[in-house]
């Protein structure tokens, strides 16, 4: 059963939020998701940037009340 | 990696604001595949003596404000660079001569002193970027 991990970078800046993720998505198994919650709104935009450049599944974005909530699942 | 981009990264400065975006440049290119070598010389070898906390000055106001907010340390994300995109950092020999320092006096992820020739080998064919 994939799990679902949750990085909270709220509160820090490029490039900190992708960096967390980064970090975060050797941690996980293949299949499983990662929400990252960041109110940098430039990371919101690098995020998916960077998933579509090295080959994970960008499962959504979406904002609320000023946090940007990343859905990804680590493919490989 | 044969098939990666090379990106090569020389870094001088002692300012904050020039230190980031190297940071920011060595770690995300390094995370993203491509192969990333950074060339540490001049006035910004010295930050990386192990444990050095020195501060890096602020040029202007954004310089400024990166020291107020929760912006990754530049070190961190040249550490990063390192620990999360198998990136390669070298101190320029020369820059070592002059400040005295030997390999063992440098941060941990930071590699054995490259001279010009290796370097300018290494950087060959791929992306080149000074700070």
């Amino acid at each position: 059963m994939a799990e679902k991990k949750i990085i909270d970078a709220r509160g820090s800046f490029c490039s900190g939020p992708l960096m967390e993720l980064i970090a975060g998505i050797k941690m996980v198994e293949i299949g499983d998701e990662i929400e990252v919650l960041s109110t940098d709104k430039g990371s919101a935009a690098e995020i998916p940037q960077w998933i579509k450049k090295v080959g994970h599944e960008l499962i959504g974005t979406r904002e609320e009340a000023g946090i940007w909530y990343v859905n990804i699942r680590r493919t490989k | 990696m044969s098939d990666a981009n090379k990106i090569s990264i020389i870094v001088l400065s002692d300012k904050r604001e020039q230190l980031q975006m190297a940071a920011m440049i060595a770690s995300v290119g390094a995370v993203s595949g491509n192969e990333v070598l950074v060339f540490l010389s001049m006035n910004a070898l010295r930050y990386f003596a192990r444990g050095s906390d020195i501060h890096a000055p602020a040029e202007g106001p954004v310089g400024e404000l990166i020291d107020a907010k929760n912006v990754p340390p530049f070190k961190t994300l040249f550490e990063q660079a390192v620990s999360l995109g198998d990136a390669k950092i070298h101190p320029c020999s020369m820059a070592m001569d002059l400040l005295g320092l030997e390999h063992g006096q440098l941060e941990d992820y930071v590699g054995e002193a490259m001279g010009l020739t290796m370097f300018l080998d290494a950087a060959q064919g791929g992306q080149v970027w000074s700070f």
